[in-house]
């Protein structure tokens, strides 16, 4: 049967998670539709179809869709589903919010943070903080999940022509209102999908000195990321924190500086390729997952890494 | 204006779990049982409003054995009035749909101008219940929680989410489900928590509320994750970066 997959965007691009998702669905089969519900968002449904293997797009375009409200979202997706044999969604906060409500409004059993599709109802996630693969089958009828994006290649963007269809229902549910969005901006790549991250932790001692890691990663084109506690310090916004509660993370290279290595961390970038540790505690957990680790104090290698760097990436 | 605050019995934060010798499911035995992080941030964030007169009345409700009754008291300690145990067997894994449909019966009975619960539960890292209970109670939804604001029939919530911070404006009754940097919860103190000892707790079964708990999601085995090759300890700056380029080939 046919798969669908929503797709996350701003009403001007596709968030590339969407193809992470789109990924999972083309190992669970070829017939492909994606659901692009938003307002003005036509450049969205167009970018859409030209994802290779996709057989349609369906749009709904109305302004109750506008901010992807996971009041009004949520029954559009109830109200499609039962064409369908798979519903995904990546594993990003606005997935997390719009699929259990779905999933509820069709009296199925969503599945969180896929990370293996075994078989069409067989799939693997992680619970208690990734300390535990858990293999799980669905015997719902229709399988709603959300895809972990770290867990899956981006799809190709480009080669496609599916048709767009248009979606007229309008589900407006009227309870909730968006009111702002507060959007931290930044030059560097997005933290779940750069080939480098570098993260600080408690360790750094305050917001200034998170500059000296911003010098490095701009010399690696890396994104900055933090545990919870530099977060909670209030040395960086709640954005950039890794781990069981904040992003998951797997890139080529994780670099922790300054960060213990509490469970709750290492759920959230422990199957990256390469870690590196940096911490002057030879006993920190951290050590225990990293490839390389350095015992020594932030600030004197820091400062000497970023100096360092250009006689090694030459 | 009345709360309900869902909280559900969890494995310490601070406890590593490992799967039991046949891979059946995850060994629990003698473990630290607490209330879930953030269904204690649920709690204290219910305890704040009422000491701010926004609230006059903060109901517990919690699904889990017998034991988690523990965990209900707890909830009392802090400050919340009374409480509700549903009760289930202690081997019988429910899901966040049979859950949700239980709370739903109670949020009929008690109508609550807000829910209070949490964005996920530690042990099976779902992230589903709120949502769930929101969509079958019909009631708008403020997931993922750092700040919470009554005003006048409405709550105004800002949402952690990936690119940063959301507001949106939700009509009363509502869902809310916390996210860590909403509160930090407080240590109950020993006179409250003996005053807690008095306060009512009403328990009944799934069953007597109706609904049918048999999983949709069956779990066919559990097992740890792959473990990483053990790494080594540098000396210096150069070694490190020599590796990084010329070993790992990652910069
Ligand atoms: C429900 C729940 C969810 C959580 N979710 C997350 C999550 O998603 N992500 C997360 O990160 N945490 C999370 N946590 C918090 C987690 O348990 C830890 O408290 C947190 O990760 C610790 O952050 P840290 O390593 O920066 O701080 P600390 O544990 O305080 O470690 C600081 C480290 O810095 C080192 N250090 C200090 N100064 C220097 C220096 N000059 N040079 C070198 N090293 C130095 C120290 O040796 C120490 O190892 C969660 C907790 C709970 C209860
Ligand atoms: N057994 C339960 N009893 C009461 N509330 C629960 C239970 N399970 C989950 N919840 C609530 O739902 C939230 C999210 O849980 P979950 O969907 O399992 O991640 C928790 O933080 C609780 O507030």
């Amino acid at each position: 049967m046919a798969i669908l997959v929503i797709a996350e965007h701003d009403n001007r691009n596709l968030k590339t998670a969407t193809l992470n998702a789109v990924a999972a669905a083309q190992v669970l089969g070829d017939s492909i539709d994606i659901l692009v519900a938003g307002f003005g968002c036509k450049t969205v449904a167009t970018e859409t179809s030209r994802v290779p293997g996709i057989k349609r797009v369906r749009l709904a375009d109305n302004k109750v869709y506008a901010n992807q409200l996971a009041e009004n979202v949520a029954p559009l997706i109830a109200e499609i589903a039962p064409e369908y044999s798979h519903v995904l969604m990546s594993s990003t906060t606005t997935g997390k919010n719009i699929i259990p409500r779905a999933a509820a409004l069709i009296d199925v059993q969503s599945i969180s943070d896929v990370i293996t599709v075994e078989a069409e109802d067989i799939f693997r996630r992680p619970i208690y903080a990734g300390n535990i693969i858990a293999t799980v089958k669905s015997n719902d009828v229709i399988k709603l999940m959300t895809i972990r994006t770290t867990a899956f290649n981006i799809a190709a963007s480009e080669g496609g022509s599916a048709a767009v269809e248009t979606l007229n229902s309008i589900h407006d549910f009227e309870k909730s209102e968006f009111i702002r969005n507060d959007l931290a901006i930044s030059e560097r790549p997005e933290l779940t999908s750069a080939k480098i991250v570098i993260s600080g932790g408690r360790g750094m001692g305050s917001s200034e000195n998170f500059g000296l890691l911003e010098k490095i990663a701009d010399k690696l084109g890396a994104a900055v990321g933090a545990s919870r506690a530099a977060v909670d310090a209030g040395f960086v916004p709640n954005d950039m924190q890794v781990g069981q509660t904040g992003k998951i993370v797997a890139p080529e290279l994780y670099i922790a500086v300054g960060i213990s290595g509490a469970i709750q961390h290492l759920a959230g970038m422990k199957d990256s390729k390469v870690i590196v540790a940096i911490n002057k505690d030879p006993d920190a957990p951290i050590f225990q997952v990293a490839d390389y680790g350095l015992v020594a104090d932030l600030f004197d290698v820091m400062p000497e890494i970023d100096g360092k760097l250009s006689e090694y990436t030459s | 204006m009345k709360v309900l605050v869902a909280i559900k019995r969890a494995v310490d934060y601070n406890v590593k779990v490992r799967p039991n010798s046949d891979g059946s499911g995850v060994d629990l035995n003698n473990l630290k049982m607490s209330i879930n992080p953030f269904c204690e941030i649920a709690v204290e964030e219910a305890v704040r409003l009422k000491e701010k007169g926004a609230v006059t009345e903060i109901i517990v409700v919690s699904l889990g054995p017998q034991k988690a009754q523990e965990q209900v008291r707890a909830a009392l300690a802090m400050g919340a009035d009374r409480g509700i145990l549903i009760k289930i067997e202690e081997t019988i894994e429910i899901e966040p749909l049979a859950i949700a449909k239980c709370l739903k019966i109670v949020c009929d009975e008690e109508k609550p101008d807000l829910v209070l619960m949490g964005k996920q539960s530690i042990d099976g890292d779902n992230n589903q219940t709120g949502q769930m209970l929101a969509a079958l109670a019909r009631y708008p939804q403020g997931t993922f929680a750092s700040e919470v604001v009554i005003d006048n029939g409405s709550v105004f919530v800002t949402r952690e989410i990936d690119g940063g911070l959301q507001t949106i404006k939700l009509a009363l009754p509502a869902i809310v489900t916390t996210d860590l940097r909403l509160n930090v919860p407080r240590y109950a103190s020993l006179p409250n928590i003996m005053k807690a000892k008095q306060k009512p707790i009403r328990e009944i079964t799934a069953e007597e509320l109706g609904v049918d708990i048999t999983s949709r999601v069956s779990i066919v085995s559990v097992s740890a994750p792959v473990g990483r090759p053990e790494g080594v300890k540098v000396g210096s700056v150069d070694e490190l970066l020599d590796k990084l380029k010329n070993e790992a080939k990652v910069i």
